[in-house]
């Protein structure tokens, strides 16, 4: 699922910034590009159900930028996908295909709002800590042991993820449904409110912005640096791309896995901690579905921090969009969802598309046709002939 | 053109002007290239010259955009193999496209069943049987193409070729899979199929073989034609300077060797294979510094096995692995790198490199854990890419920058950014695995000198290959494997072809008359 990386994008050191920028470039506008797509392919559907698309996306432009409490919505929305996004990365630059990040939302909300409700009086620099600690825990170990089964017994992370996605739901439920449990409602189906001290501090009046979004982009930075600047962030992605390479290496294929799982789930697990403790304030018992959403970011970020980082936000937009363009245009809210679902299309399909022509250029090469430096540093494609059919 | 009687004949294939671009390469340049009938015609480039492509547009796979082509003197355009093969030509490809489950004749019939619903296989058979007794190809009709080795899997190709009614037939590249003898007999058969009037197109890289088999070679560089000459009056230092484009030494410069005490050495290793068989049988050998050991043998004797029980990658079930007089048997590949062991791997994008990964990123690989790399477990790239810098203008790996994949690179130079890598640490042993496979001539004479240079510096060298002249004429001293075990030793120059080449058949040499040396 993984596209492939550009390592000199953000791999190298001192590269120069314009070339940088020219090397992103082609991402960025084929990023735009699939959003346009999308945005066409909606309105489609729009105008097939019998509403007129422009006023719609009027309504969901402004519900998304319109002014200081849309854009405020929209980061709100964007935090724990952003947080579940780089999950999704991390697990991906391994090789594995993390599904499970929804179970180690489950989990890392659920331990946040315990952790928050719990009320010894400590103050805000140790009692919020402890509850973002416990959601990493939680969600850590949950993203653990997928990891652990496939290093050892070849178990595979997708089978193993979404049957630990159940049991994740069901711990929830059995946990907040215990009348036993001083921090628990069972009749609201949540936690008890999170304390002040164990609460992220709100950050602009008068809307629901929350300090959840700094831990995101703050995340954000330390998964780059990790994966570009550190031996084991080296490791993670030699594992992903090359296990043949990664074992010529010395590199332990399975311990690398299963720290990267763990790495991924903690991420979710924090991811499930900010909507908690962060916006609604406790923890609820419903599925939210944030963690398949956050497969779609990581997909639409391409697995790198940064586009994570834009791709969390795009969602975070529409999602903040769709709000305004239900209640103003009178569109029904499941039409964002179809329009995520193109998004996705269309950024998975281009990004297959680009795969496939890199794919050959790098063939080209490998079968030592002549290099033409010059023909490469101008940009031109250069493509490999098209293989000629099998004859028989 | 003239026939050797000087009477006019048409050739049997004709290419004039032949061009075909791809975006950002021109892979033919107006090319000419004339075959005459009944003559075994060399095409001699290196890899990337445009052989492959023009063989392509002759067999009708691609479209040529300039060009025309001539078949017995009529103009010709194919818009399929199938157009090529009716006008009598045929392709033996380098890997074979046979289907190992079926027996001979099914799979030489593949493709000409004919339209009816039934098949004729006793007439079929006959056929094939007819053929092969024609050519003395000695194939069985009836035999199962996945039991038979290798040599006589190509003849299955040749026949089916024949059967299809091909007159002229291009061999790709035919000798890369087959061993000394079986190389032989395929020149008797080719001679059989001239001496019946077919032409024979041979595609290779090899001078040897142009010189062994040819009438007539034509050379082509960069997608173009160099020249053509009879084989009989050229040499093979012209036919290389037109290859590459520049003289080049076709002899290793190998002063004799002094090897010193020995530095790594296997103690009867035995290890049990994917498939049971026992793919290392008692192993013993010792490399001595200053020597380059060459290790030959047919594909799949146990050399994979061997090569990853040495570096690491794989323990064996029995036996001792000393380097430096330690004993490594049980660490994995870095404890060994760090003790002094580099290993240029055979399988150089599945192994020896991450392509999608940026060329320092790529020196990082196995090195990124050590100083001046890293330190604290962060890595130190602006001082790894400028090793890394250093390092390709040591090598001359030729590529925009550090920053490039090396999946970018051409073969050469990814393998030049390998030994770099492994070179840079001045290890006490090297392991090289098929180090030129797939290599051009150039960067094959480049590979060669460090690896001599390497054993002057008084390291030992592994050398394994399953190209015998390579093995040859590297090697201080030869080990032949066999079925995993070594089963012969000499020194260099103490051996012949043919007698290296009946052990690695499982044969042992007293069976058979000794060649006298």
């Amino acid at each position: 699922m993984s596209t492939l990386p550009r390592p000199t994008e953000a791999g190298a050191g001192a590269v120069r910034p314009l070339t940088r920028i020219a090397g992103a470039l082609p991402t960025v506008l084929s990023s735009l590009l699939a959003v346009a797509i999308a945005l066409l392919a909606g309105g489609v559907v729009i105008a097939l159900s019998g509403q007129t698309p422009f006023p719609a996306y009027v309504a969901l432009f402004e519900g998304a930028f319109g002014g200081r409490r849309a854009i405020a919505e929209t980061l709100v929305m964007a935090t724990p996908l952003i947080l579940g996004g780089l999950g999704f990365a991390v697990a991906s630059r391994a090789g594995l295909f993390n599904i499970g990040l929804e179970g180690q939302m489950v989990l890392g909300g659920l331990c946040a709002g315990l952790a928050a409700a719990w009320n010894p009086g400590l103050p805000l620099y140790v009692h919020l800590p402890l509850a973002l600690l416990a959601a990493a825990i939680a969600g850590g170990i949950w993203g653990f042991i997928p990891g652990i089964l496939k290093a050892k017994t070849g178990a595979h992370e997708v089978i193993t993820t979404i049957m630990l996605n159940y049991l994740a739901y069901r711990i929830s439920t059995v946990v907040i449904g215990r009348e036993d449990l001083v921090l628990v409602n069972p009749a609201l189906q949540a936690t008890q409110p999170a304390v002040d001290n164990a609460s992220l501090p709100l950050l602009l009046e008068g809307t629901r912005l929350h300090a959840g979004i700094l831990l995101a982009l703050l995340a954000a930075v330390v998964v780059w640096f990790l994966l570009y600047r550190t031996v084991f962030g080296y490791k993670i992605r030699t594992v992903g791309l090359s296990q043949g390479a990664a074992a010529y290496a010395g590199i332990s294929w399975g311990r690398t896995i299963a720290l990267a799982m763990l790495l991924s789930g903690l991420l979710a697990g924090l991811g499930g901690a900010v909507d908690a403790i962060g916006l609604h304030g406790r923890y609820y018992n419903v599925m939210l579905g944030l963690g398949f959403t956050s497969i779609a970011v990581g997909l639409v970020g391409r697995n790198n921090p940064f586009g994570v980082v834009m791709a969390g936000l795009l969602f975070g937009a529409l999602a903040s969009g769709a709000t305004r363009m239900q209640n103003t245009a009178g569109i029904a809210r499941d039409i964002v969802y179809v329009l995520l679902a193109f998004v996705i299309l269309s950024v998975s399909a281009l990004a297959v598309f680009q795969q496939f022509q890199q794919s050959r250029r790098q063939t080209t090469r490998a079968r030592g046709m002549t290099y033409d430096r010059a023909a490469d540093e101008a940009g031109e494609p250069l493509v490999e002939p098209p293989p000629p059919p099998r004859t028989i | 053109m003239t026939n050797r009687d000087g009477n006019v004949a048409a050739p049997a294939v004709e290419m004039r002007g032949i061009v075909k671009r791809f975006p950002g390469v021109v892979a033919n340049d107006s090319i000419e290239f004339a075959v005459r009938k009944g003559e075994i015609h060399a095409l001699l480039g290196e890899n990337g010259a445009g052989k492959t492509t023009l063989m392509n547009i002759l067999f009708g796979l691609y479209h040529p955009d300039e060009g025309e082509i001539r078949v017995d003197g009529r103009p010709v355009r194919f818009h399929n193999a199938r157009d090529a093969v009716l006008a009598g030509l045929a392709m033996v490809h380098q890997h074979f496209m046979l289907i190992p489950r079926f027996t001979v004749t099914e799979n030489v019939i593949l493709g000409s069943e004919g339209a009816g619903v039934v098949l004729d296989r006793a007439a079929a058979r006959e056929r094939v049987a007819d053929l092969s007794a024609r050519y003395g190809l000695q194939i069985d009709p009836d035999a199962v193409v996945g039991a038979l080795p290798v040599g006589m899997q190509q003849r299955v190709e040749i026949l089916r070729a024949l059967y299809q009614g091909g007159k002229t037939l291009i061999l790709d590249e035919p000798t890369a899979l087959l061993t000394p003898q079986e190389v032989d007999e395929l020149y008797s058969v080719l001679n059989r199929l001239r001496e019946s009037g077919d032409t024979i197109i041979f595609i290779t890289h090899k001078l040897r073989e142009v010189a062994a088999v040819s009438d007539r070679v034509t050379v082509i560089r960069r997608g173009r034609t160099v020249g053509t000459r009879q084989t009989a009056e050229t040499t093979a230092p012209e036919l290389a300077e037109m290859m590459v484009g520049r003289a080049v030494s076709l002899r290793v410069d190998r002063p004799p060797a002094h090897p010193g005490e020995p530095v790594l050495v296997a103690n009867d290793l035995h290890l049990r294979g994917t498939q049971g068989h026992e793919a290392l049988a008692g192993v013993n050998l010792e490399l001595r510094r200053g020597e380059i050991l060459g290790i030959c043998g047919v594909e799949g004797n146990g050399q994979a096995e061997l090569i990853e029980v040495l570096a690491g990658l794989r323990r064996p079930d029995r036996g001792q692995v000393l380097l430096k007089e330690t004993d490594v048997t049980a660490t994995g590949t870095n404890p060994r790198r760090r003790l002094g062991l580099s290993y240029i791997p055979e399988d150089r994008h599945g192994r020896g490199l991450v392509l999608p990964f940026s060329l320092t990123e790529n020196v990082l690989l196995g090195n990124a854990e050590e100083a001046p790399f890293s330190q604290g477990g962060r890595i130190d790239y602006p001082g790894s890419r400028s090793l890394t810098e250093r390092l390709m203008g040591a090598f001359d790996v030729r590529a925009p920058g550090p920053d490039t994949p090396a999946g970018a690179l051409s073969g050469g130079n990814q393998q030049k950014l390998i030994i770099a890598r492994e070179l840079h640490r001045e290890p006490d042993a090297l392991l090289a695995v098929q180090p030129t496979r797939g290599l051009d001539v150039g960067a094959i004479e480049f590979v060669h000198k460090q690896l001599v240079a390497e054993r002057d510096k008084g390291r030992g060298v592994l050398l394994i290959s399953f190209d015998l002249d390579e093995v040859m004429d590297l090697s201080d001293r030869l080990l032949v494997i066999y079925q995993g075990r070594i089963v012969g030793e000499f020194l260099s120059g103490q051996v012949t072809r043919t007698e290296l080449g009946l052990l690695m058949g499982g044969r042992a040499l007293d069976e058979h008359a000794p060649a006298a040396d």
